[in-house]
């Protein structure tokens, strides 16, 4: 994925990769490291929590807590890449999409996911994948990571969580 | 429609230490907003708040109104003159007419303790209680408690005093509920008559003198003496006042540990807080106003939401 990032931007300048809240950004550390490796360069990193720009306020309480958001670096003119852990519906991109309109203009945006579990409630498609799924609307796609979940796995499970696959 | 606050937020008092952590930490987040060059995020888009306020006020009702825009609502401001309120419609009576208007929330202020709670119980809205009466003030309180907790961290077992008028102050009864619960040591300094004549039963430590207190505590919160409520001769003037227990330079220079300085405002100079102590490097006071605006929004955010019902249809698979 971190190839294909490159490829996609000629390169990191100009590159701002942004990971939505809470393993998206995981996995975007993770992804600026891999480039930093290879490239040996520094990539700017931020990430956005997009609990208040949801569209489902009002049906999604007990509210959840927010998260940071940290965009450090001016936007305008560069390309973003973000970054989320399960691409579904597509309204967490959305509401991702309009945060970012908020700091900046950039000149591209583009959009990288792990899994893609398909389910798409809006007409929005992601420029990097790494593994496309089918999915059943019952069923639950979780992303584990190190760092908040103690390992790193991708699960499928129904949706009372019972019966991982 | 519960949130994880309830219908209304009216008191400390009634909040356990769970729920004010929640509103605490939810404010966290909310500071950044603030910083940015679009200072607007959508979450309360197409909410209507009325601000109710029966008595005058600069910083809370400014800082509600920020906090109300900030999170996109549409906001009205009444006060007390230029509306019917002049002409003697009823608290009750002029919210019933706003809710007809299909209002949201209200957030009031009003001169009489339990009037929030009084206009709670009758209509609909979500009501928040910007102050009432000698009652308690409720997000002042909380934002004194995140103003605390930036610079001290965890309030377990820290010595907060609360100097001065606690006899008319809504401001100290916050204070003290909100930092009982959150487990901090609280003591109260002033002269007898402006204090409450059972303040031992609150849980509280008395400091006869200001001394004593910037010897003991790691932070004071320094009221404002309410010159506009004192009918009777609660104290001889206001110069002998500061020579007792103001806070100057003189004394907190001889303090033991590093001790914040809060106060609510606004400010009498060179009454209850000497003008260098105001401006000086232990002041945190701008830091409160700061902070209002987050925990107002985080209030309003957190209120604002949450079916329960709906939230269980929602959680299932969802990303």
């Amino acid at each position: 994925m971190a190839d294909e990032i490159l490829e996609l931007n000629d390169g990191t300048d100009d590159l701002v990769i942004v990971g939505i809240q809470r393993r998206g950004v995981q996995l975007a550390t993770r992804i600026c490291a891999l480039i930093e490796e290879s490239e040996r360069v520094r990539v700017l990193r931020g990430s956005l929590d997009i609990t208040l720009y949801r569209d489902d306020l009002e049906t999604v309480g007990p509210r959840p807590v927010v998260g940071p958001t940290d965009i450090p670096w001016d936007i305008d003119s560069r390309n973003v890449v973000i970054v989320d852990d399960v691409l579904y519906t597509g309204r967490t991109v959305r509401a991702a999409l309009d945060e970012l309109a908020d700091f900046g203009r950039p000149a591209h945006i583009a959009l990288a996911v792990l899994i893609d579990r398909g389910g798409r409630e809006l007409p929005i498609q992601p420029d990097v994948v790494g593994k496309k799924v089918e999915v059943g609307p019952g069923e639950r796609v979780d992303v584990l990571v190190d760092d908040i979940d103690g390992r790193t796995a991708v699960i499928i499970a129904s949706a009372d969580g019972a019966t991982p696959r | 429609m519960t949130s994880a606050l309830g219908k209304d937020l009216l008191a400390l008092e009634s909040l356990s230490s769970e729920q004010i952590r929640l509103i605490l930490d939810t404010a966290e987040p909310f500071k950044e907003i603030s910083e940015r060059s679009i200072k607007k995020v959508p979450a309360l888009r197409g909410s209507t708040i009325v601000n109710l306020f029966f008595e005058d006020s600069t910083r809370t009702r400014i800082s509600f109104e920020f906090a109300e825009k900030r999170l996109s609502a549409d906001t009205v401001n009444v006060s007390q003159s230029g509306s019917s309120v002049k002409k003697g419609e009823t608290l009750v009576d002029t919210a019933r007419n706003l809710e007809a208007m299909r209002i949201d929330m209200v957030v009031i202020r009003h001169g009489a303790s339990g009037a929030a709670q009084f206009l709670a119980e009758r209509i609909e809205s979500n009501v928040i209680n910007a102050g009432d009466g000698m009652h308690e003030h409720p997000t002042q309180g909380l934002l004194d408690l995140l103003t605390l907790r930036d610079h001290l961290g965890d309030l377990a077992g820290k010595r907060i005093c609360i100097c001065g008028d606690v006899l008319h102050s809504r401001v100290a009864r916050s204070n003290i509920w909100g930092l009982k619960k959150m487990g901090a040591e609280v003591a109260v300094c002033g002269p007898r008559s402006l204090l409450p004549n059972a303040i031992e039963e609150f849980g509280v430590t008395v400091f006869e003198r200001i001394e004593e207190a910037i010897d003991w505590a790691d932070a004071l919160n320094v009221l404002r003496l309410q010159l506009e409520r004192m009918t009777a001769g609660y104290i001889p003037s206001s110069r002998e006042y500061n020579r007792v227990f103001g806070v100057s330079r003189e004394r907190l220079d001889r303090a033991p540990r590093d001790i914040l300085i809060l106060h609510p405002g606004p400010m009498n100079r060179g009454v209850e807080i000497d003008s260098d102590v105001a401006d000086g490097p232990h002041s945190v006071i701008l830091h409160q106003v700061t902070n209002g605006v987050a925990i107002r929004m985080a209030v309003l955010y957190l209120l604002a939401g949450g079916k329960p019902e709906l939230a269980e249809a929602a959680k299932g698979g969802r990303t």
